[in-house]
């Protein structure tokens, strides 16, 4: 796939270009279907070497909560995934800290480390995406 | 970079939520039930006046016509039809959509 001479439509029109994509989470685990296809998405995403970064914003935090057990409501507990995410090279995760002090809680409430920033640093952060996928 | 809001503002939070992470010199773009928050005389007003110091603030002229509030846009808010939406996406490398 990095190969110089490779003109495959993985490397696009020039070859190994890679750009920033961030995926912004913000909706709660269960209640919709949202946050798990956005999750796979990003694990998809993984397979194209691109700078990948995810956002947790609103309920978004929610995906990350340590202790989430699923049985009783008979659908799959997702959390444990976002751990999985180091392995496909995705170690980019930003929550942003209005929304956890909104919602009572701190980075100790989540199953992952994260980088806690504040709107203002998530907005920048945002302006330097080139592609931006709401999940 | 430009920002798309497409829900009311009463019903989601995705307005305040993008309001709080735009970076002065953006440009907002209201569509769909987000136009409410571009009419005058609503709890949403004093938020879009606000962000309109900071922001260029457009919104959806067919959404608002087809709501029945085009007279009450907001001064400062530019209205776009099809075709201006069509231009700012193009004008834009980054576009987030607040779904």
């Amino acid at each position: 796939m990095t190969a110089p001479m490779d003109d495959d439509e993985s490397s696009g029109g020039a070859a190994g270009t890679v750009k920033k994509f961030m995926f912004v989470n913000r909706r709660a685990p269960y209640g919709t279907i949202y946050a798990l296809e956005g999750l796979e998405t990003v694990l998809i995403s993984a397979a194209f070497d691109q700078d990948v970064s995810m956002v947790f914003v609103d309920d978004g935090v929610y995906e990350l909560m340590k202790g989430q057990q699923t049985k009783a409501i008979e659908v799959k507990n997702f959390s444990p995934t976002y751990r999985a995410l180091e392995g496909y090279d995705i170690e980019k995760l930003y929550v942003e800290q209005e929304s956890l002090a909104a919602r009572g809680l701190t980075a100790e409430n989540l199953v992952v480390p994260v980088d806690v920033l504040s709107a203002v640093e998530l907005g920048e952060l945002m302006e330097q995406q080139d592609v931006l996928i709401s999940c | 970079m430009l920002h798309i809001v497409n829900k009311s503002p009463f019903e989601k939070t995705s307005l305040e939520t993008c309001l709080r992470l735009a970076r002065p010199g953006s440009v907002l773009l209201l569509i769909e039930d987000a136009v409410y928050a571009a009419a005058r005389g609503n709890a949403a007003e004093s938020k879009i006046r606000q962000a309109a110091r900071t922001l260029k603030v457009y919104a959806l002229s067919p959404d608002l016509e087809a709501r029945g509030i085009r007279d009450k846009a907001i001064d400062g808010i530019e209205l776009i039809d099809y075709g201006g939406f069509v231009d700012l996406v193009a004008e834009h490398t980054a576009v987030q959509s607040w779904l």
